[in-house]
């Protein structure tokens, strides 16, 4: 593959053309979907945007060699979160359809807040990265080594988001409780 | 040969100082003391009598070693007998006898020295033997005379301190404690005046008393000074004395090294504050209402001791005088012309009083005159001789006139009133009364005679013609007036008091000092003048008789000044006075007949004792250094060796002119230069020596002048009292009235009574001219400026408060404070809207500044 | 493939995400925004982790940390999705721009 995409006319041998090809496609598709999720009118169809994002945030991993995390990605965010989100959108529309505006007042003033900081930070990266690569890993990460991590210098901090996913837990239900 | 100083030569200071600690301790303890005070007056001023005594006695043998005299006891020999041998003067024996002079520093200050010490000679002791035995007797007769007065002690006190700063004076050995005595009696004059100062006219008399003599002090002040700096440098070099002292001062008038304008113009000077002090015109206005201090007050100080202490101011420092005013070259000169007016002014005066004590004064007056006269025509003895005759008469008339106040005419001294026909009821205060009067007026053989006429005769003598005939008339004057006193007093009808009545009033009446309001003539005494809103007490009290005493003078202006004694007497009638008033009035009433006799100069020299004692011979006396005080040692005394020539212009002995006998003593063998034909005071001392008195001239008595003056005096005694017998008695019509019906009369009557207007030109010009512009000016000054000044810096202080109140206050301060406030809360205005409650404005804002920060961030790293 | 990639990528994403802070009214659409937000710091994360990695192995670390954060946002939207409906029972609104009790 790599020889085929070299045949095209790549200049550098070692560059994944599959790779990239990848990467850009699904992040286009995130960007176009992102800033549907910030400029529909529709809640729900706020929602759905969030998934497609989400989801190619999850492709996004898996060519970054993330596995785990991207797998995790999926049955936490797309299958639990947006699923919250969804419920959350359900109990507190008062009406169905109407929506009325989505944007405060202020909105035109996130624009240059956000380009500014788009600015700041492309600028910084570009800065930074140059023409830098990133590395093919020789495999993904495996999830021992994961868990080896988790488990062993990081096992405090789990055992505090064990702690916060409890607590988060019993604060949702004591919040939403109906009395 | 000088012998030592005896002991009261040397302790004569002594004299003055008991006295002044007698003054303190009246002051201090009198109340307590069962005399309250008096007793110690007495005691100190007998034990200063004492010392007085003895110092004239050692003084009378002084001067009798001096010229020669064996024998030593002066005083006994005196009383011994008239007559006694004095080695005639041609003899030689006879020179300057060196007074006993002691000084020692009182203080010294920038250069000068202030001493203070004594200066005993001849006419020092006359008058401390004088004014001793004077304030003695007063205080005798004041024992009876101010009992139960509401300020005895005080009174005391203040008699002896008089006496304390006359006899400083008297012995005085430099010109500031001559000033300091001068000052002391000035001071003793008005309290004493104003004895009974809750009466206004009292306290006014006094303050005029003394403002007016401080007026010429002015002129004794400018006169120390001038001749100070004038005759310091002399008196230093050549005597080694300050130019204070008075026996510097003397020589140095005599040297001819003086200049004449300051000795013209320091005479002047001196002379106008004995104007001041011893009642000469212009300044004699003060006199009169002395009157108003109780009696020995008037015969103590305003006749015997304190008013000549002005003339003895000139017989002491007479080479100043003469050199200043030329005596002997002139015939007319500032004192003379001053006397003369002033004997014949006070005379008329004393012609239209009522009142005896005012009588008695402007009598004084006039004497004063007459000694000022002799002074100013050089005739030195005669008028240092009627100070001490005048001392005796005068003051015996006071007394007199005091005792009949006391018990004859209820406290009154109005002649006209109160008295009149005493003389039965009062025989021995009459008697010596009259003799007093004919001492004064100048009856042969009596005292007033030898001293006054003597002073009439070398007036003339000296070349003073024209004041000897004005002496003359005054002395026709004086008996004029006497004789009408003695009259109104003594004889004619009782009146008033005199006649037993009582005025209810006037025992607590004071009639005013003085008053410009006319009156009626004095001899209205008809009988239908109405009687005025003041009548004290009701008209029928005052029979057929009592004419005079019932026409009520209206607002008569020198009406009785009544005694406001403390107590009333009880008896009604006249009657003599007790022993205690008495003793003194006879005692001075002998001296009036007999102290002329000590210089009896018609009787020949040996009767010229008091000459003899008191004048200073005017030798030329070697100039010896000063001896400050130790006594002038005999071999350092100039007097004795390296020869004095004497020069002694007693022309009696040659009986010509005045040539000078010249001889030097026995046993000086050094060759001096012989004076000059003239002498001291005319020409200047030889070189090395030293005159201190001139030469001057005594007149040769002629039983013919002297007739002249007693013709004189006796036509007007007789004269006087034949019309006052007339006026009075008998009331003649032509002469009753007079004044009131001829205008001429009437005007002079009225001339007179005002005093020749002199106190309103005093008072109401002078004094109103120059203090009312003054007291407006100040007036002026103070609402104006100074008022003015205060009210412009509230005024300024209230604008610049009400401006910075406005705008440093309000504007700048509270502004600053308000725009604080203004500040925050604006600040917390603006900055509102962050925190506006909205989420999303919230996370803008974070990320907003995350992305700031972060461009900061880039920015720094890059 | 170059390194600006998933970094730009994560930085746009960010940047999407402020916006939709800034600019929802819905508070649910915020909670997504925040999401869109955690989910490119996730990226971030991973994209170092592949940077960082030393002879042949991926750096595990930037995997752990994003799957704590993956838990951290759950546990987060949980709650805030709790407290949305909460306040939604009170205010019978989730509107933010009228949730501004809360002001000076």
């Amino acid at each position: 593959m790599i020889a085929l995409l070299a045949q095209d006319g790549a200049e550098l041998p070692d560059v994944n053309v599959a790779v990239n090809v990848s990467f850009y496609a699904i992040a286009a598709v995130m960007l176009f979907a992102a800033i549907r999720v910030v400029s529909t009118r529709n809640i729900v169809h706020a929602a759905l945007w969030l998934v497609i994002v989400l989801s190619g945030m999850a492709a996004q991993y898996l060519l970054a060699s993330a596995e785990f995390v991207a797998v995790s990605q999926v049955l936490v965010y797309v299958g639990a979160v947006m699923v919250l989100f969804l419920f959350g959108i359900m109990l507190t529309r008062a009406q169905i359809g109407a929506e009325g505006n989505l944007n405060n007042r202020n909105w035109p003033l996130g624009i240059p807040v956000a380009l500014l900081l788009a600015g700041v930070m492309g600028w910084a990266i570009i800065d930074f990265f140059s023409d830098d690569t990133l590395p093919e890993p020789n495999s993904g990460a495996s999830t021992q080594a994961i868990s080896d991590q988790i488990l062993s210098p990081y096992l405090a901090p789990f055992l505090a988001v064990t702690f916060v996913l409890l607590a988060a837990a019993i604060g949702a239900i004591v919040l939403a409780r109906k009395d | 040969m000088l012998a030592a100083n005896g002991w009261f030569l040397d302790n004569a200071w002594l004299i003055p100082l008991i006295p002044a600690i007698g003054f303190a301790v009246i002051i201090l303890f009198g109340k307590r003391l069962p005399m309250q005070g008096s007793e110690v007056g007495l005691a100190t001023m007998a034990a200063s009598l004492v010392i007085a005594a003895g110092t004239a006695f050692q003084w009378m043998q002084r001067v009798d070693e001096a010229t020669g005299e064996e024998e030593a006891a002066g005083p006994i020999r005196y009383l011994a007998g008239m007559g006694r041998s004095l080695t005639v003067a041609a003899e030689g024996e006879g020179g300057f006898v060196e007074p006993v002079i002691r000084s020692w520093t009182w203080w010294e200050s920038g250069g000068f020295e202030f001493g203070i010490g004594q200066h005993i000679d001849g006419l020092a002791v006359m008058a401390l033997l004088l004014v001793a035995f004077i304030s003695l007797l007063v205080q005798i007769f004041s024992l009876e005379y101010v009992r139960g007065d509401r300020r005895y002690t005080h009174f005391f006190a203040a008699l002896t301190l008089f006496s304390a700063g006359m006899l400083v004076m008297v012995l005085a050995e430099n010109m500031v404690q001559l000033l300091l005595g001068w000052e002391i009696m000035g001071l003793c004059s008005f309290m004493l005046i104003g004895h009974w100062w809750e009466e206004e006219d009292n306290a006014r008399a006094a303050l005029k008393a003394f403002l007016t003599v401080r007026v010429g002090d002015i002129g004794l002040l400018v006169g120390i000074a001038v001749l100070y700096f004038s005759a310091n440098p002399w008196t230093q070099e050549n005597l080694g004395v300050s130019g204070f002292s008075i026996r510097g001062l003397s020589a140095w008038a005599l040297s001819g090294e003086a200049s004449s304008t300051v000795l013209l113009w320091g005479s002047v000077a001196l002379f106008i504050a004995c104007i001041g002090k011893s009642g000469q015109f212009p300044l004699h206005t003060w006199l009169p209402d002395a009157m108003a201090g109780p009696t020995p007050v008037s015969s103590l100080l305003h006749s015997s001791t304190m008013v000549v202490a002005g003339v003895f101011l000139v017989a002491r420092l007479y080479p100043v005088f003469w050199e200043g005013f030329s005596i002997p070259d002139v015939s007319v000169n500032f004192i003379v012309v001053i006397a003369a007016i002033t004997i014949v002014i006070s005379a008329l005066l004393a012609f239209v009083q009522t009142d005896i004590k005012k009588v008695l004064a402007y009598s004084t007056v006039s004497q004063l005159g007459y000694m000022m006269l002799g002074l100013g025509a050089g005739a030195w003895l005669p008028a240092v001789f009627h100070i001490f005759t005048h001392a005796f008469f005068k003051c015996c008339l006071f007394l007199c006139a005091g005792s009949v106040s006391h018990s004859g005419s209820h406290h009154s001294f109005d002649m006209k009133r109160d008295m009149g026909g005493l003389a039965k009821k009062m025989p021995i205060t009459a008697g010596a009364w009259i003799v007093s009067t004919l001492a004064l007026a100048g009856v042969f053989p009596l005292s007033g005679f030898f001293s006054k006429d003597e002073i009439i005769d070398n007036v003339g003598h000296n070349g003073y013609e024209v004041f000897m005939y004005v002496a003359l008339f005054g002395a026709f004057l004086t008996a004029g007036y006497m004789a009408r006193a003695t009259y109104l007093t003594f004889f004619g009808e009782p009146r008033g008091a005199a006649a037993g009545e009582r005025h209810e009033e006037h025992a607590d009446l004071h009639a005013p000092a003085y008053a410009m309001a006319g009156a009626h003539g004095d001899d209205a005494g008809l009988p239908d003048t109405a009687p005025t809103e003041d009548d004290p007490a009701d008209p029928v009290l005052h029979g057929a008789d009592a004419t005079p005493g019932a026409a009520r003078e209206v607002g008569d202006p020198d009406d009785a000044v009544v005694d406001t004694q403390d107590h009333h007497d009880s008896h009604a009638s006249p009657h003599e006075s007790g022993k205690l008033i008495l003793v003194p009035v006879c005692i001075l009433a002998f001296l009036a007949l007999v102290s002329g006799f000590t210089n009896a100069v018609p009787f020949g020299e040996e009767w010229e004792d008091f000459k003899k004692y008191v004048e200073p011979i005017p030798a030329e006396v070697e100039a010896a250094p000063a001896e400050s005080g130790t006594e002038p040692e005999p071999e350092a005394g100039a007097a004795t060796s390296a020869g004095i020539v004497m020069a002694r212009s007693d022309t009696r002995v040659e009986g010509s002119a005045s040539d000078e006998t010249q001889a030097a003593r026995g046993e000086s063998a050094a060759a001096d230069e012989p004076a000059s034909s003239e002498g001291c005071g005319f020409t200047d001392p030889a070189a090395g020596t030293v005159c201190y008195f001139p030469a001057v001239d005594h007149a040769e008595f002629k039983w013919s002048k002297a007739a002249q003056s007693l013709v004189i005096v006796a036509v007007g005694l007789v004269a006087s009292w034949l019309i006052c017998i007339q006026l009075y008695t008998k009331r003649n019509r032509r002469l009753v009235g007079l004044t009131e019906r001829s205008t001429l009369a009437g005007g002079v009557y009225r001339f007179l009574w005002n005093k020749y207007y002199l106190d309103h030109l005093y008072e109401k010009v002078i004094v109103h001219g120059v203090a009312h512009p003054i007291a407006r000016a100040a007036y002026w000054v103070n609402q104006r400026v100074i008022d003015g000044a205060v009210n412009g810096a509230g005024l300024t202080g209230k604008v610049v408060g009400r401006w910075v109140y406005r705008n440093i206050d309000q504007r700048v301060v509270d502004g600053a404070v308000n725009a604080s406030g203004l500040v925050s809360s604006e600040t917390g205005h603006a900055l509102q809207p962050i925190q506006s409650g909205k989420v999303n404005q919230y996370g803008a804002l974070l990320f907003a500044a995350a992305a700031v920060f972060a461009i900061v961030l880039v920015i720094a790293n890059a | 493939m170059l390194a600006v990639n998933f970094f730009l990528l994560a930085a746009v994403l960010f940047c999407i995400g402020v916006y939709g802070v800034i600019a929802r009214r819905n508070a649910v659409l915020v909670l997504m925004s925040v999401e869109l937000i955690l989910n490119a710091v996730n990226l971030n994360l991973l994209g170092f982790s592949l940077y960082n990695a030393e002879s042949g192995n991926v750096n595990i670390d930037g995997h752990v940390f994003a799957l704590f954060i993956i838990a951290i946002a759950a546990a987060e939207v949980g709650v805030g999705l709790a407290m949305v409906m909460l306040v939604y029972r009170n205010r019978r609104s989730i509107a933010l721009d009228e949730l501004s009790e809360m002001r000076g």
